[in-house]
């Protein structure tokens, strides 16, 4: 096990993306930021307050579960539902953050644009990925990253987050993804 | 979990986590998303050897919400009525590539019987077999009280239930006993000697004769249908005395705890165990749990369908 990223890192690329994405949308009147359950969606929620104190203005912040959308639901058994919760405002028309912690085979982004396709239009849809590692299955790509952090496929990218584990950290760890 | 035969068959935790994946799929039927692609290609049979109006409606929503292609086949009008045999009709089904197959038939254990057999390969769901279980009406029963009375509480602790009425024939009040009792509730059954079945004493609810000093003191009260299709006996003297003991009618209503709910499974003998003014008044749930009933099947087609050949714990 080796340490990737430590709390701080965490903080601080959590930072820099939120000026990336305010840089890229010309500021945050038409961003809505969605979270991927179960990270994910903290991250959202940080990436939302750190956006607030710049801003002045707290984005509309969500969730977007996507396990109904996968394609791997035969491979697998069947998997918790998390909430989906879209802000009032809604997602047409708007610049759509998606916010994941790993991006690694693509394909749950993958799922998540289908699931954006049945609540609407969104103008355009970016992705925010606090870990890159690689190993795409699918023509996607991140608009803001943490760190590409380069792996095997024989090794697996574990994130913990202090709302839920207790701990701000990314780890890289001997043993294919379970 | 492979099969829904019963509620015998469902751990807490497996209920409860029914219950909690219904309550976000319901929140997908609020929305805008009324389709999901999850079970797209998987075939869906809806395999009614009895009459049925909400639960197989109620079964074909759910399965199309989840992009399932859905058969429906009931006795009349196929070969059934022409005496072809459970296992023949299964092994027709199974040919065809049935991933699962709702079955509501007239003996008891038929569900059973199909998910033990070597006929077919697909999930078995339980829609009601004779007087024995209707494991899915319990569980959108226990998902809407836990919704009007739950408190944000994942299961049923500490909550009063009544079932009135005629226990005896009623495959709802046993799976309901099962499993309201598993989730924490305190169940009472009403009903007149007669209407109760050999053995009640084992059954985790206690008994009362007495509507009147019961329904003060409970938090629902959930009416069964008196079902005369099934009685070959005569179980009470008339409807009338029926009515009068143990039916529910405004008057009664009147003296349930503040925010207390009326259940019912449907479908209901206005007049009989129910009236008219209670059916609709601002206590019943009665239209709420046929759409509870949508998400709640969802749930089940998800849980037993949705994952793979992989069992838990491969993972």
């Amino acid at each position: 096990m080796s340490l990737a990223l430590s709390a701080q890192d965490i903080t601080r690329a959590l930072t820099r993306i939120s000026h990336e994405i305010l840089e890229k949308n010309q500021g945050s009147a038409n961003i809505v930021l969605l979270g991927i359950p179960t990270r994910g969606a903290h991250l959202a929620t940080r990436i939302s307050s750190i956006i607030t104190s710049i801003e002045g203005s707290e984005p509309p912040t969500g969730t977007l579960d996507i396990t109904l959308f996968r394609d791997d639901l035969r491979m697998r058994p069947p998997r918790a539902i998390m909430p989906t919760k879209i802000p009032t405002s809604g997602i047409e028309g708007k610049d759509v953050i998606l916010v994941d912690d790993v991006l690694f085979s693509g394909r749950t982004i993958r799922a998540a644009l289908d699931a954006l396709g049945e609540i609407g239009r969104p103008r355009t849809v970016q992705l925010a990925a606090l870990v890159d590692r690689g190993h795409r299955e699918l023509p996607i790509k991140a608009d803001f990253i943490g760190k590409n952090l380069p792996t095997s496929k024989n090794q697996s990218v574990r994130v913990l987050l202090s709302e839920i584990d207790g701990r701000d950290e990314v780890t890289i760890e001997e043993g294919a993804e379970l | 979990m492979k099969h829904l035969l019963s509620i015998a068959d469902l751990n807490k935790s497996e209920a409860i986590s029914i219950l909690d994946t219904a309550t976000e799929l319901a929140r997908v039927g609020d929305g805008a998303v009324k389709k999901l692609p999850t079970l797209r290609g998987r075939t869906i049979v809806n395999l009614f050897a009895e009459d049925s109006t909400r639960t197989r409606i109620s079964f074909e929503a759910a399965a199309k919400r989840l992009s399932a292609d859905v058969i429906n086949f009931s006795a009349k009008g196929s070969s059934v009525s022409k005496g072809e045999s459970l296992k023949d009709t299964a092994m027709t089904l199974q040919a065809m590539g049935a991933d699962a197959v709702v079955i509501r038939h007239s003996a008891s254990g038929a569900a059973q019987r199909l998910a033990d057999s070597q006929w077919m390969s697909g999930s078995v769901i339980n829609a009601g077999d004779g007087t024995h279980e209707h494991p899915s009406q319990a569980l959108l029963d226990a998902f809407t009280i836990r919704k009007h009375l739950g408190m944000g509480a994942s299961d049923l602790a500490g909550l009063n239930v009544a079932i009135v009425g005629d226990i005896l024939h009623s495959r709802v009040a046993r799976s309901n006993v099962l499993l309201l009792a598993m989730l924490g509730a305190k169940v009472t059954l009403v009903a007149p000697p007669t209407l109760l079945p050999v053995g009640i004493q084992n059954w985790p609810a206690t008994v009362s004769y007495d509507f009147d000093s019961v329904i003060p003191h409970v938090d629902v009260v959930m009416m069964l249908r008196v079902q005369q299709e099934r009685m070959s006996d005569l179980f009470f003297p008339n409807a009338r005395e029926y009515s009068r003991y143990f039916g529910l009618n405004g008057e009664r209503m009147a003296s349930m705890k503040s925010g207390a709910i009326v259940m019912h499974p449907g479908p209901m003998n206005r007049g009989l165990e129910i009236s008219a003014e209670v059916a609709d008044s601002a206590r019943s749930v009665i239209t709420e749990q046929v759409t509870n009933g949508v998400s709640v099947r969802m749930a089940i087609l998800y849980v037993l369908l949705a994952g793979g050949a992989l069992e838990v714990g491969s993972n």
